[in-house]
């Protein structure tokens, strides 16, 4: 069974219509990398699945529930869906090993001695263990994007989401982030990573879709669809990012 | 008459007596203005349509209404419909707590809406509900920035409770006129009167400040 299926999924804002009846089925252990245009949908296609944007028609089944069900179903979706957002959104009241810890306490009920021990290696595992203390504001835009790869992980999510994780970052500071999305994917974790850096795409991807208008233009093998880009449009949006 | 301070400390008792049921009155009124008003404003800021409706009517009737023809109301008609008579000491707490409530209401959304809607997606996303994620993550960010609108709405009530002279609760300001009807001492008595009111806002400022200077403001 897929993890993620989209069935005729639609999304619409007011009369806007973001996403257009989108089909696609991610399995366990896939990379999909996901690109297009701003404004295309690639956000709301990446909210949807964890129901932060509410499907408007269609449906969309994660790890065997609908997004439909909302309450206590949408809630259990949402922890086996951990999300990495463009702005990081650490909570800027407590220490890096304060939000890493806060998902197993209050999502998992966690006591709080168990929750900062795991977060502490979750936090070595993202290269951060002697920042632990520091709160966000403390931290670069790296390290801080490291923390809250770590505190999504710190759920035991199966799937995890990435909005641009890179994009708010210094050009020095991305590769930092890169490497534990490379090494998260190298243990097999799935993922649907919205993102530009098309070599991550290349080398980590296991699947690239380039979306248009609210609907998957081109889905295949990365290194493949790069190389010799399917589309006119795809070809000129690649020279672009690249 | 000739101005003599010395007249002033045998008023004191009485002054100070007064001043006691101004702080009563504001005290009272203001922690139930501050839950009545946390609760109207998380009405407004997260409440569905019904919740947010109620919210912002009884919110636009205090304010488009002087506080003086609140508790008149409270005084004098309420008893009449419903029946229920009220003494002037609690016609004057009632009146804190909905006027002050209905201020506290518009500065608690106002916090509470502007902590970045980021924050509460992450919360969200990590499957909590929304009610902790206001408990635990945007409410204690939301306190912080409620401090200093909230100090400032103290204050106001605070001298407000001044205006309760037309229902003859026996407050400072009423305390004053009452001494001076006997005396004509004007002078002494308003200024006694006015460093009182000074020393209490005074007191409530410096408060704040303490409280304002042990938080991080993020
Ligand atoms: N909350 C919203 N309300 C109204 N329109 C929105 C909202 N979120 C996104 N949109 C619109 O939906 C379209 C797709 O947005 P998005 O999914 O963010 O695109 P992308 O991430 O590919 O840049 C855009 O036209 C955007 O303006
Ligand atoms: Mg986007």
């Amino acid at each position: 069974m897929s993890i993620i299926e989209f069935r005729k999924t639609s999304k619409h804002f007011g009369d806007l219509k973001v996403l257009d009846q989108v089909d696609l089925s991610i399995e366990q252990g896939e990379v999909v990398v996901l690109i297009g245009p701003s404004g295309s949908g690639k956000s709301t296609l990446l909210r949807c699945i964890n129901g932060l944007e509410q499907i408007t028609g269609g449906d969309l089944i994660v790890d065997g529930i609908s997004v439909r069900e909302g309450g206590r179903q949408l809630r259990r979706i949402r922890q086996e869906a951990g999300m990495v957002f463009q702005q990081f959104n650490l909570f800027p009241q407590m220490t890096a090993l304060q939000n890493v810890a806060f998902g197993p306490r209050k999502v998992r009920g966690l006591g709080r001695a168990e929750a900062e021990a795991q977060a502490l290696e979750l936090l070595d595992k993202v290269g951060l263990k002697e920042r632990a203390h520091h709160v966000p504001s403390a931290l670069s835009g790296g390290q801080q994007q490291r923390v809250a790869i770590a505190r999504a992980l710190a759920v035991r999510p199966k799937v995890m989401l990435f909005d641009e994780p890179t994009s708010a970052l210094d050009p020095e500071l991305k590769q930092e982030v890169l490497t534990v999305m490379r090494q998260l994917a190298q243990e097999g974790m799935t993922m649907v990573v919205v993102t530009h850096e098309m070599s991550f795409a290349r080398q980590v991807g296991t699947r690239l879709i380039f979306m248009e208008h609210g609907k998957i233009s081109v889905d295949g093998n990365p290194v493949e669809v790069i190389t010799n880009p399917p589309s006119e449009r795809l070809k000129d949006f690649l020279q672009h990012v690249e | 008459m000739e101005i003599d301070w010395s007249v002033v400390p045998g008023f004191l008792p009485q002054l100070a007596a007064g001043a006691r049921v101004t702080i009563l009155i504001a005290l009272a009124g203001l922690v139930g203005g501050t839950i009545l008003g946390l609760i109207a404003g998380l009405m407004r800021a997260y409440g569905g349509r019904v919740l947010n409706a109620i919210a912002f009517v009884y919110i636009e009737l205090i304010r488009g209404t002087p506080i003086v023809v609140q508790v008149m109301f409270l005084y004098f008609a309420m008893p009449v419909l419903t029946g229920l008579r009220v003494d002037p000491m609690t016609a004057a707490i009632l009146a804190i707590v909905v006027n002050a409530g209905a201020y506290i209401a518009e500065i608690v959304r106002g916090a509470f809406l502007s902590i970045p809607r980021g924050l509460t997606e992450a919360g969200l996303a990590m499957g909590l509900p929304h009610w902790k994620v206001l408990a635990h993550i945007v409410g204690p960010l939301a306190f912080r920035r409620l401090i200093p609108p909230l100090g400032n709405q103290f204050i106001v009530s605070l001298k407000d409770t001044s205006l309760f002279i037309v229902i003859g609760v026996g407050e400072l300001t009423r305390t004053g006129q009452e001494i001076m009807a006997s005396n004509f001492r004007a002078v002494e008595i308003w200024t006694a009167v006015a460093v009182i009111y000074l020393i209490m806002t005074g007191t409530l400022t410096a408060i704040l400040r303490l409280i304002e200077n042990r938080m991080r403001i993020l």
